[in-house]
């Protein structure tokens, strides 16, 4: 059955500081949504509040239509933020193979193995290194790997593409397809357009907040 | 652009260590064979020798005990000459001798701490006690112990040599004053010690496998201290080969 | 709903931090380390007075252990959330307070369990018999985790404050000591004749399992409540 994510009238706090105000979009399946704005516009925010890690001032997030027996939307979601989420000091394998059975699948679908995620991003055979050795591209990609190992229908990404090159960056946005493709949903912050067709949501700080077209 | 120029001065620097292989790889065996055979004598000459008439069979000991505490003050030095190495020479070598020479003084001491604790249970009746020399040793075992745990701490050895050759000399003119300052905390609560190794004149009989056994431990120390400087340099090999190989993944693809 | 059990999860996190402390900059062994020195440096203090020492022994072992649990951690949740990975864990259906209480037992096997493997060798400086010894071992066995599972708490209270160690051992100390005073009491029963044994350890064993249920819940309360 496909999913779809709802929100309504979202606004959060920061501190004290509003930083965000009545927000409702809906994603269906299949759908991505693409949050920019300039710095400081509450991007980060709002994707943390959609993954459950901030609590809301007003509104809800919800997944409707789903089969699963969930207590909150975020246990559906992968979050990939500004921070790796992986150890330096365990090889890139260590680190994926601890995700992947700490997370496990949600209901429908589930994760593809360790070597073929590596591959997948452009990264096969290296995954016995320590993933300190990686430099900071290589270290994007791998954490990327673990949207892959672990099966979630919704993906919200902060800035995904920014430490990566061109080609690492066609290289996602083709995984972003598949995804899609799938029937998932993708939500992503960023400045550089992901290279997939998206809808586009424009925060502009806490003057307001407007829904763009399809771009 | 930094990351190249750091790469070839890297490479002239293996040079030398690739030298110290092939030199390490010719005197090995010798060096572990020649260990062998004077442990052999020793150990024959330990065993034969007749027990002292008040200490009786325990005195066999004092072979294993007295060499390894040598030793344990021996490679503190060789640790302390290395760092000089590392600090005023900046020696490639020295920082790779100072790290491995850490578990094989820890090792020694330890062994001098446990003969010791063997020993002396028959002797005071009980394992241990705050004998100035025994408190020493102790100390000094912590400080091997602290070493090895800051050369684990870093992971990167060129940053970890500086500061570690630091510590190790700092450690070094410190001996002087902790065996003083216990020495004087020991004569303060115990007038009379209990008892003193060696200081009065040995009897020949006693000295012969102590010295042969001396000298067996000597070689045993160099000899591991080689081999372990030659898997200190693999190991950093290995890791710059491991880097290089996360650098250059990917990037044909 | 997930495919596989709650268990699977589990001992790969356990593992994985395990495995965390085992490697390079991991403080599996710096607090034995420490442990050994606190413990060492007293004698120098009071004097190599073999009866005294053998008197105060137990006593110097708890305090050593009960400062050695401390170190470290602080970087319990910390590390964690350096990284991101406490805002995964936090996502997770898994309920929180079982990923802490995991997190709490691999912590006190890489760091409490080496403490008790240590103890006797530290008795026998102390000049401690084979009875105060295995005694002082087995409090120290049933009496550490306790110290873990209340330093999680203060791990995760302050976890987002950039030099939360010192805090961290502030808060913790307190709240430690009815764990100190069962521990050495039971310790000192053992060696002491009138005195019984086996109230004290009971007493102790009974604050560890209920650390071990106030700790981690009020850990995956401040954790939640910390997400920024």
């Amino acid at each position: 059955m496909p999913i779809r994510l709802r929100v309504e009238g979202l606004s959060a706090k920061r501190g004290e500081d509003l930083i965000f105000h009545d927000i409702s979009f809906i994603v269906a399946a299949g759908e991505a949504l693409i949050v920019t704005g300039p710095n400081g516009s509450g991007k980060s925010t709002l994707l943390r509040v959609l993954a459950g890690l901030l609590v809301p001032e007003s509104g809800v997030v919800r997944l409707d239509d789903t089969t699963a027996d969930i207590s909150h939307p975020r246990e559906l979601c992968h979050y990939l933020g500004h921070r790796n989420a992986m150890k330096r000091e365990l090889t890139v394998e260590e680190n994926l193979s601890f995700w992947k059975s700490f997370m496990g699948d949600s209901v429908g679908g589930s994760g593809i193995g360790l070597e073929e995620a590596t591959e997948a991003l452009g990264l096969g055979g290296i995954s016995h290194l320590p993933f300190g050795y990686l430099s900071a591209g290589q270290q994007r990609r791998m954490a990327m790997a673990k949207l892959l190992v672990a099966y979630r229908p919704v993906w919200i990404l902060d800035e995904p593409t920014a430490a990566l090159d061109a080609a690492a960056d066609r290289l996602f946005a083709g995984l972003v397809e598949r995804h899609l493709g799938a029937g998932g949903i993708v939500i992503a912050a960023t400045h550089q357009p992901l290279g997939v067709a998206a809808r586009e949501l424009r925060m502009t700080g806490f003057t307001g907040v407007c829904e763009g077209a399809e771009s | 652009m930094s990351e190249n120029s750091l790469a070839i001065r890297k490479f002239s620097d293996l040079a030398n260590p690739t030298r110290f292989l092939a030199l390490a790889a010719r005197v090995l065996p010798w060096f572990a064979g020649l260990t062998v055979l004077l442990f052999a004598v020793g150990l024959y000459l330990s065993f034969t020798t007749e027990g002292d008439y008040q200490q009786g069979e325990t005195v066999r000991i004092m072979y294993v005990h007295v060499p390894a505490a040598w030793l344990s003050m021996m490679c503190y030095s060789v640790m302390a000459l290395s760092a000089l190495g590392t600090l005023v020479w900046r020696h490639p070598l020295a920082d790779v001798a100072a790290r491995a020479a850490a578990p094989i003084g820890a090792s020694f001491t330890f062994l001098a701490l446990v003969t010791g604790s063997l020993w002396g249970k028959p002797m005071w009746g009980t394992w241990w006690v705050w004998d100035a020399r025994l408190t020493s040793v102790f100390v000094l075992f912590l400080m091997y112990l602290g070493l090895m745990a800051l050369n684990r701490a870093m992971d990167e050895p060129g940053k970890a040599a500086k500061v570690s050759a630091v510590l190790i000399l700092v450690g070094f003119v410190n001996i002087p004053i902790i065996k003083f300052s216990v020495e004087w905390w020991n004569t303060l609560h115990q007038p009379a010690s209990v008892l003193r190794l060696g200081g009065s004149a040995i009897d020949p009989e006693f000295l012969r496998p102590l010295l042969v056994m001396a000298v067996a431990f000597t070689m045993l120390f160099f000899t591991l201290h080689i081999a372990a400087m030659r898997n200190e340099i693999w190991r950093r090999r290995v890791t710059s080969m491991r880097r290089q190989a996360a650098r250059s993944a990917g990037r044909e693809a | 709903m997930a495919k596989h059990s709650g268990g699977t999860r589990m001992i790969s996190l356990f593992l994985r931090d395990l495995k965390l402390s085992m490697r390079a900059g991991g403080g599996a062994l710096i607090g034995v380390l420490f442990f050994m020195t606190v413990v060492a440096v007293v004698p120098f203090a009071v004097g190599p007075d073999l009866n005294l020492l053998s008197r105060i022994g137990p006593a110097i072992l708890w305090i050593g252990a009960l400062l050695a649990s401390l170190l470290g951690l602080d970087r319990l949740f910390q590390a964690e959330r350096e990284d991101g990975s406490l805002d995964l864990m936090l996502m997770q259906e898994t309920p929180l307070v079982l990923t802490v209480l995991v997190k709490c037992l691999a912590h006190w096997t890489a760091t409490g369990l080496p403490l008790v493997i240590a103890a006797p060798l530290l008795g026998l400086f102390m000049n401690m018999n084979e009875v105060a010894i295995g005694a002082t071992m087995l409090t120290l066995l049933v009496g550490t985790p306790a110290i873990t599972f209340i330093g999680a708490t203060g791990a995760a209270v302050a976890v987002t404050l950039p030099r939360g160690g010192l805090l961290v051992s502030i808060l913790v100390l307190p709240l430690a000591i009815p764990v100190l005073i069962f521990g050495v009491s039971a310790a000192y029963a053992a060696v002491q004749d009138p005195a019984p044994f086996l109230p004290p350890l009971l007493i102790l064993i009974a604050i560890t399992l209920f650390f071990a249920v106030i700790g981690p819940l009020a850990a995956a309360l401040a954790l939640r409540s910390a997400s920024d």
